[in-house]
């Protein structure tokens, strides 16, 4: 067993996460699909009610809140179908996730290299 | 037998595969990342693999939650690409070896690792792309491929310790296959990068400098480090570098050692930091 490390600003997707998620990912797993994609735009609510949603996780979709998608159980993976559905690339999602405009959050990227 | 004849490594990225789609390689932001495949594809046109084990980890195309494999090795004629979800242009199909997909399942079980078989296995960007940043010229790569998926979704993941081994299997099983093919192990993943949570945008250079470094001198170097140590050190998803592990572990059963043929570290690319790396097995 690995030892317990708790790394700030970061959830380890592990058994609980998973299970608190799965409706949610499962939805998201389901936006590989285009047709699956455009029956969620046409209507959200219906969509998530089809695939279970409790309350949070529904409250979090709508927010398209990526740090709330994660609280409610969802998995970066999948997330990521959910967000390519809006157009948001990874450096919208991380200049969401940190609070950061776009543009800073890839000048902290670009930095990195200067190491 | 087979000959074991050396190893690749690439970062994998979807925005790889929409830099492709549109022709960006000699854009500045994507030049320099392209910059370190040429001479990669130049000793590829004189080794001439025939089949390419790759080790890549699935990102929900193929594995859900429902089914989650923590080893799962494939065993289809061929491998579709489809839509991960952001209606980039699928890739090329590319086609199995099915005789060596089911010798590396039989040694793999003889040798005690009981992994999931897969005779229907869609491949994500993850194995598709390497092939186009390795063989551009090809619309598909003049190779056969044995993909194999390793976990690295829901924790805990398999250890480093236990992908060493898992590739150290799979290099044995490679040359003690009846047949005349020249084999390669390839790995898509790596290196440090985070894309969820307050701590997106983690990067260490410093990280995955050492690593690279110890791919080539030191292999067993990061066996050290459990799951969790691999998030702290290269960020949730930089632990992909797992798929490198396991292509560096199956080249210690070949050979008297490797010969870096080549190898290309820059970031950022997208969120990640990219490694890019060639191996050739000594005699």
């Amino acid at each position: 067993m690995s030892q317990k490390i708790t790394i700030p600003g970061t959830t380890p997707f592990d058994g609980a996460e998973a299970m608190k998620g799965y409706a949610l990912n499962k939805m998201c797993f389901s936006f590989n699909d285009k047709a699956n994609r455009d029956a969620f735009v046409a209507d959200p609510e219906a969509y998530m009610s089809q695939f279970g949603l409790n309350e949070q996780q529904k409250a979090a979709i709508r927010s398209k809140q990526v740090l709330e998608l994660i609280a409610a159980g969802g998995n970066a993976y999948y997330l990521a179908k959910f967000a390519g559905i809006f157009g948001l690339d990874m450096q919208d999602i991380g200049a969401q996730q940190t609070g950061m405009s776009k543009e800073a959050f890839m000048a902290k990227l670009a930095a990195y290299a200067q190491q | 037998m087979a000959q074991l004849i050396g190893g690749l490594a690439t970062s994998h990225i979807p925005a790889i595969g929409k830099a492709l789609a549109k022709g960006l390689q000699q854009e500045p932001y994507w030049k320099p990342f392209f910059d370190g495949f040429p001479p990669i594809q130049q000793w590829l046109g004189e080794v001439k693999p025939d089949v390419l084990v790759v080790f890549y980890n699935d990102h929900g195309l193929n594995f859900f939650l429902d089914k989650m494999p923590t080893f799962a090795v494939g065993a289809a004629a061929e491998y579709s690409n489809a839509d991960e979800g952001w209606g980039i242009p699928t890739l090329p199909s590319t086609p199995g070896n099915l005789d060596l997909s089911w010798h590396i399942i039989n040694r793999l079980i003889a040798d005690e690792f009981d992994i999931v078989t897969c005779q229907e296995m869609l491949v994500d960007h993850a194995c598709s792309l390497p092939f186009k940043l390795f063989w551009p010229e090809h619309e598909v790569a003049p190779v056969q491929i044995v993909p194999i998926n390793i976990n690295t979704v829901q924790f805990p993941l398999p250890t480093a310790k236990r992908v060493y081994k898992l590739g150290q299997a799979v290099g044995r099983a490679i040359q003690s296959w009846d047949s005349d093919k020249k084999v390669m192990v390839l790995a898509s993943g790596g290196l440090s990068h985070q894309l969820d949570g307050e701590r997106a945008g983690h990067i260490n250079t410093q990280f995955d400098q050492q690593f690279m470094q110890s791919m080539v001198s030191n292999p067993e170097w990061v066996t050290q480090f459990s799951d969790l140590q691999l998030v702290e050190k290269a960020g949730t998803q930089g632990v992909e570098l797992l798929m490198w592990v396991a292509m560096r572990a199956a080249l210690t059963t070949a050979g008297s050692g490797v010969r870096k043929v080549h190898s290309n570290y820059y970031l950022p690319i997208s969120n990640t930091a990219t490694g890019v790396m060639a191996l050739e097995t000594l005699e």
